[in-house]
């Protein structure tokens, strides 16, 4: 493909602001993989610092590794997505169940793999879960962010978005006794060919969040699909699994005509 | 390749094809790894990193 590609291990960086530079040289453009959402977000921004593009840009890792931020500029984008309330503290979560009503869905602002997000089906659990919260250390843990139940089948819509391209799509079916639909949750995969209308929408989401490599995920609900979240360092173990596109081609391709611009 | 886990002294075997940062565990005690080196001598394991708040995608 004509272009030269180093594997860099993030964690053995050190950037130097005076010297504006790293330790190592770190090329015309990097693909961020890092599993570590703030890593990758002060990876990105002291590269993009010193004129070095990356992907995903750092504002779309910003916005996608805090669950309030990619609400906001889906809604901002006029992208369905399910209707959130946050509470700034555990004072106002009755307040925004209320509004929501039951059952609710409580999830960490920052956080992935379906981790602490939780049902609340009645006010005695969301009580509990808040005073659990409430003993976690980590103030962004005591910002709420509540989102409406929706009414869908036992699966969701995970795309892999490459630019203005959805490389794959499939179904990610919830495991038994689990309603979330995470493959890290035990989620199994099924191949899916969108139609045009929700190939318009997994593209204008991710548009709506800076575009880049993402994994959109969708519901499939009674008023239509909505998009729930957008992951900005997409891992598709689970969805490669299930359909014959190769996925890092895809991306790949994208990279090398990004660096070439 | 070969290497030894330092929690149980199990063998750890490292596929030939395994590259530097790959994560690799221990079949017996089930300790995960990351290749640090490899070089004509043969590869050298760290620690892997424990999950964080902050993982995922």
């Amino acid at each position: 493909m004509g272009v030269q590609v180093e594997l860099v291990d993030a964690k053995s960086l050190v950037f130097d602001s005076r010297e504006h530079g790293f330790n190592t040289e770190l090329g015309d453009m990097v693909y961020i993989r890092c599993i570590s959402h703030f890593r990758a977000q002060m990876l990105s921004a002291t590269l993009e610092s010193i004129g070095v593009p990356c992907v995903n840009s750092h504002s779309v890792l910003e916005r996608c590794s805090n669950k309030m931020l990619t609400t906001l500029a889906l809604e901002r984008g006029g992208i369905p997505t399910p209707r959130t309330l946050m509470a700034l503290s555990a004072e106002g979560v009755p307040q925004a169940a209320l509004s929501l009503g039951y059952p609710v869905v409580l999830k960490p602002l920052v956080g992935s793999w379906g981790r602490l997000v939780s049902l609340a089906k009645d006010r005695e659990t969301l009580n509990a879960l808040v005073e659990h919260r409430e003993e976690l250390s980590n103030p962004l843990d005591h910002i709420y962010y509540l989102q409406e139940y929706v009414r869908r089948p036992p699966r969701d819509i995970r795309a892999v978005v490459v630019g203005d391209e959805v490389a794959a799509a499939v179904y990610r079916v919830s495991a038994d006794g689990e309603w979330r639909t995470n493959v890290a949750r035990g989620a199994s995969t099924e191949a899916f060919e969108p139609a045009g209308e929700l190939i318009e929408l997994l593209v204008k989401a991710a548009d709506a969040v800076g575009g880049g490599v993402l994994g959109v995920d969708a519901m499939e609900s009674s008023e239509g699909y909505l998009v729930h979240e957008v992951n900005g360092t997409v891992e598709f173990r689970g969805a490669q699994s299930a359909v014959q596109t190769s996925i890092p081609r895809k991306i790949v391709e994208y990279l090398v005509r990004e660096v070439k611009k | 390749m070969e290497a030894v886990c330092s929690e149980c002294e199990a063998k750890i075997i490292v596929p030939d094809d395994a590259i530097v940062g790959e994560i690799v565990e221990c079949a017996e005690c089930g300790t995960e790894y990351e290749v640090a080196a490899i070089t004509e001598v043969g590869v050298t394991l760290k620690k892997a990193e424990a999950v964080k708040e902050d993982w995922g995608e």
